[in-house]
């Protein structure tokens, strides 16, 4: 894979509205040097696109997942891999939706 | 702009702008704003009462500070990086063991008496930052967290939290904020070095009760004329000083009694301040299920109960440490929040009571801009 990859990605609603966008999302993502897409470069893309998210999602200090931020895609949850591991091929070739989401909790 | 009053309301669920003229008997409520965020926190700058800071935070995505330039009407994100100078280090954690420094959430947003660009912020985990820039960047004012009993600072049922920040109106360099549960701190070099200010404070909750640092401070109200004489509502025990926060003695008096979250000082009458007494630390609402303000006019000690205009019976809410202002009107108003979602205002210092908001999610903040 060469040049940058469109990945589709959907925000939840607190996140949509802060970054003032409806619906999904379409973003370029450049790949690592062997040609795979990462979450932790999706997120980068995304906070580069959006600068109001940086630290909704991840810690801005450490890096780290918040807590109760979750990422679906494939009926898969990626929540846990490494940020860094490869997405999906049908996330990084656009065909399925990269879900970012807030998890299952009260308050 | 029109003589008025606006009333900040932060809620677990969002914020309110309750407006009025100065009669202060008709409200219009907007919001809510930033719906389904807890907002701990929103202030006004005393330069320009158009600039508002507040505090935007949510267990799923974190803090943001949102920013108005008009008065409220509408909102921009500003900064939200929160980094602790240098390697954090440790506090303890409930049970006596160190724990890392972690930031939660802005619990306090003080707006600068000169610069409407210069705020201070009080988080979770306990520290002060600062802005100079309108809230785009913040840096931590670290040699409060560093000054040397940071290590022994252990958290409160809220959190360890720095809630309370007092910017002295004639001495610039002096800054005073308070703690739970490590007590209150000053400043006299506008934040660079610091030192605990709790001599008198007595809490039978810590193994030595009259320990430097370990008390559950839960606000500290200063009126701008006599900004040497401070009033506190601690876990329980009103407390007062004369001398800046040097020393404290009691002032509960008779109250019912003496634990609580807020203090505030009249308007016009330094002597004059406002309690919540609330049952006790397990019993978060008011005694006998009558929600009443209690006014000291000699600065503590004697009190009388203020309850008409509020419930008398079954009212089993709390009013949180920052839901309580007044207004700098000629008969002053006075405000506060409830954890059952109303607001209350007095326009004749306490005597009478309205609701001038109902139903609103559980009031984490009141703060009251006095429009001329």
């Amino acid at each position: 894979m060469s040049g940058s990859a469109e990945i589709r990605l959907t925000l939840p609603h607190h996140l949509r509205s802060l970054a003032r966008i409806d619906g999904e999302l379409r973003l370029e993502v450049a790949p690592a040097a062997d040609g795979t897409l990462s979450l932790a470069a999706v997120l980068d893309a995304l906070e580069a696109r959006f600068p109001v998210l940086r630290g909704t999602l991840r810690d801005q200090a450490s890096g780290r997942r918040r807590a109760f931020v979750r990422f679906f895609a494939c009926q898969e949850d990626l929540s846990h891999q490494p940020a860094t591991d490869p997405l999906p091929q049908p996330v990084a070739e656009g065909r399925e939706v990269l879900i970012v989401l807030g998890a299952m909790a009260g308050g | 702009m029109k003589q008025g009053v606006r009333v900040l309301v932060g809620t677990k669920k969002g914020a309110f702008v309750l407006s009025s003229d100065a009669g202060r008997d008709r409200w219009e409520v907007a919001g809510p704003f930033f719906a389904g965020w807890e907002i701990y926190h929103l202030k006004g700058s005393p330069v320009d009462p158009n600039r508002i800071y507040a505090s935007q935070s949510s267990g799923w995505f974190g803090q943001l500070i949102q920013r108005s330039d008009d008065g409220g009407r509408s909102w921009n994100p500003v900064g939200n990086d929160f980094r602790y100078d240098g390697v954090p280090g440790t506090h303890q954690w409930y049970d006596g063991t160190p724990h890392p420094w972690e930031f939660a959430r802005v619990w306090h947003l003080e707006p600068s008496l000169g610069d409407r660009d210069t705020v201070y912020a009080g988080v979770e985990d306990a520290a002060l930052f600062k802005s100079v820039d309108g809230g785009a960047s913040w840096q931590e004012l670290s040699g409060l967290r560093l000054h040397g009993t940071g290590k022994d600072w252990q958290p409160g049922a809220g959190g360890l939290c720095l809630h309370t920040i007092l910017l002295h109106p004639t001495k610039a360099e002096r800054i005073t904020v308070a703690i739970s549960s490590a007590g209150s701190f000053r400043s006299d070099d506008a934040g660079v070095s610091w030192r605990p200010i709790n001599k008198g404070l007595h809490s039978e909750q810590i193994p030595d009760p009259v320990a430097e640092v370990g008390h559950c401070v839960h606000h500290i109200a200063m009126h701008p004329k006599r900004p040497d004489v401070l009033f506190m509502q601690k876990h329980w025990d009103v407390m007062r000083s004369d001398d800046g926060g040097d020393s404290w003695r009691e002032v509960s008096g008779n109250l019912p009694s003496d634990f609580g979250f807020v203090i505030d000082v009249h308007a016009h009458e330094p002597e004059t301040i406002y309690v919540v007494p609330i049952k006790s630390d397990s019993e978060h609402f008011p005694p006998d299920g009558k929600l009443r303000v209690y006014r000291s006019r000699s600065g503590g000690q004697e009190w009388e109960a203020l309850s008409q205009g509020l419930p008398q019976e079954h009212c089993y809410v709390n009013v949180m440490r920052d839901a309580m202002a007044v207004d700098g009107l000629d008969e002053c108003g006075v405000y506060f929040g409830t954890t059952g979602g109303q607001v209350y205002a007095s326009r004749n210092g306490g005597d009478s009571w309205t609701a001038i908001a109902q139903n609103l999610p559980a009031v984490l903040s009141v703060e009251v801009q006095t429009l001329r």
